[in-house]
């Protein structure tokens, strides 16, 4: 989605160097991805191999200074996510985005998520309602393509903050896709607003000071 | 369920038995004796119970929320529309079982008489139960599943998995090694994304020898309620499906438009087919549907003319 697909990991006297996205380095990445010798190549690992590697991506990642370290998990409460929380845990994590979908199927699911993080003593910073509705480009009409309402109902019976909803849009596909950086390209998104005004909340609610 | 380790290395492998993890679990002699390199012997135990099953489809994703549950479900409604024909939908996403809320049950397993369900969402006394099991005990619920179901006389088998090719997906392809399956269906939204994950799904089904059915493109353009014009909400940037199915040598079984009213039918736990039946989308269903019978079918008359040759 970064455009940084063939990118390669290289070893330094620190570790693994993370793969840097722009001259500034303000942003870097890794991912299993960037090990794999072909895209197509399929990872056919049971967990102990997954838990290894996940562990491998916090301490042996020669991260340098981080304002945030953001952690991207496949769906579910398994092996990938408690070996995030083991290897995290010295660090004291901030805390847990839990993204969902409107509909109640999404919800119930998600509501497991949340179960997930109180049980491992994860504090959840908020909850995200992703495609929550699609606005037409022929006539401006919104339609609620995935039903409405689940992340905020979540959210208000797990005692959780809201923190927004994020609309459709194609073009933030269209561009994570070609590399173009949405935000620059399609400021007037309803998307992008969503998108900052949840960035902005997370900025807000980080302490200052950590101990 | 036996109990093992947290770094367990698995049974199988060439460290069973003998890493630092395993000191203490029950298992260790076991392992480390070589006992885990020889055949499970619910591979048979499994192949025996699934004699009185016809067909067994998986349903695969490389991707989350592509919409393999509901693809899943719909397959099982649309073919269970037959009485005369026995379907059950067996739910193997055990972190995220979405399938009981999908098919509107709340713990009864049979949604119409001719038409069974199994999950782990039924095992959980709440809706805020978290099953939060590394892939070892996954595994074995699995295998209980596959293994100690009385499953019946079914014709068609459907599997709906969790996204990727982990635990699950090794397991069940393990466990149903014996019992032959028909094949697998992926689904995948347009976009680069998406395919990406579904070219290493195919990758994977070639690397375990599972057939290929084809390819299931779901959201597949949106049409406005209000002025009815297409537009699409997931861009096929790199050609969608049909191009990578050309590429890969893989059939594309159809293309499912979004409909606001899939999402709302699910959640209510209904069939869509019975609220829209001429929505394109429930049109497109139903031509995949028929694909994949006329696969079966296909694969069915071939095994017995070779049976017969």
């Amino acid at each position: 989605m970064f455009g940084a697909q063939g990118r390669a990991v290289h070893q330094c006297d620190r570790g693994w160097a993370p793969v840097f996205l722009d001259r500034e380095q303000s942003i870097s990445l890794m991912s299993v991805g960037f090990l794999l010798e072909k895209p197509d190549e399929a990872v056919v690992w049971r967990g102990p191999k997954k838990n290894a590697l996940i562990k491998q991506f916090v301490s042996d990642v020669a991260w340098g200074e981080l304002d945030y370290l953001v952690v991207d998990t496949p769906p579910g409460t398994s092996d990938e996510h408690m070996a995030t929380i083991e290897a995290l845990r010295p660090y004291q994590p901030l805390g847990a985005l839990v993204v969902t979908t409107p509909q109640a199927v999404s919800v119930g699911d998600v509501r497991r998520e949340l179960t997930f993080c109180r049980k491992t003593g994860v504090r959840v910073m908020g909850v995200v309602e992703n495609m929550s509705g699609f606005t037409c480009p022929h006539c401006t009409e919104c339609t609620s393509v995935f039903s409405r309402g689940g992340g905020e109902e979540l959210a208000r019976l797990a005692g959780v903050p809201f923190l927004g909803s994020v609309p459709l849009d194609p073009e933030l596909t269209r561009s994570l896709e070609e590399g173009h950086d949405f935000i620059r390209e399609f400021p007037g998104s309803p998307t992008f607003a969503a998108l900052t005004s949840i960035a902005r909340r997370i900025l807000d609610a980080t302490p200052t000071c950590l101990p | 369920m036996e109990e093992v380790p947290h770094d367990c290395p698995g049974a199988d492998s060439a460290q069973a038995g003998r890493g630092a993890s395993c000191q203490g679990c029950p298992n260790q002699r076991l392992c480390a004796s070589g006992a885990g390199a020889t055949p499970d012997p619910a591979i048979e135990e499994i192949k025996e119970k699934m004699k009185t099953v016809k067909h067994k489809i998986l349903v695969l994703s490389g991707k989350g929320g592509v919409g393999k549950s509901t693809f899943s479900a719909h397959l099982a409604h649309g073919l269970a529309e037959d009485e005369n024909t026995q379907i059950a939908l067996l739910d193997i996403d055990i972190c995220g079982p979405s399938i009981p809320k999908i098919m509107g049950l709340e713990g009864e397993q049979y949604v119409e008489d001719n038409l069974g369900v199994m999950s782990v969402g039924f095992l959980l006394s709440s809706p805020d139960d978290a099953v939060i099991w590394r892939g070892p005990k996954k595994n074995g619920m699995i295998k209980q599943f596959l293994r100690d179901v009385d499953w019946g006389e079914v014709d068609y088998l459907i599997v709906d998995t969790p996204p990727g090719t982990s635990d699950e997906h090794l397991s069940v392809v393990q466990y149903l090694a014996a019992a032959r399956i028909d094949g697998a269906v992926i689904i995948t939204t347009p976009q680069e994304v998406s395919l990406q994950d579904v070219r290493k799904e195919i990758n994977f089904c070639r690397k375990v020898k599972l057939p290929i059915i084809g390819v299931v493109e779901n959201m597949s353009g949106f049409i406005c309620p209000k002025c009815k014009k297409e537009s699409q909400i997931f861009p096929p940037t790199t050609g969608g499906a049909e191009l990578m199915c050309q590429d890969l040598e893989v059939p594309l079984l159809g293309r499912v438009p979004l409909d606001p009213l899939i999402g709302k039918n699910c959640d209510k736990g209904q069939s869509f087919f019975i609220d829209a039946p001429d929505s394109p989308a429930t049109l497109a269903y139903r031509s995949i549907i028929q694909r994949i019978q006329e696969f079966c079918d296909l694969r069915q008359s071939e095994e017995e003319n070779l049976i017969n040759s």
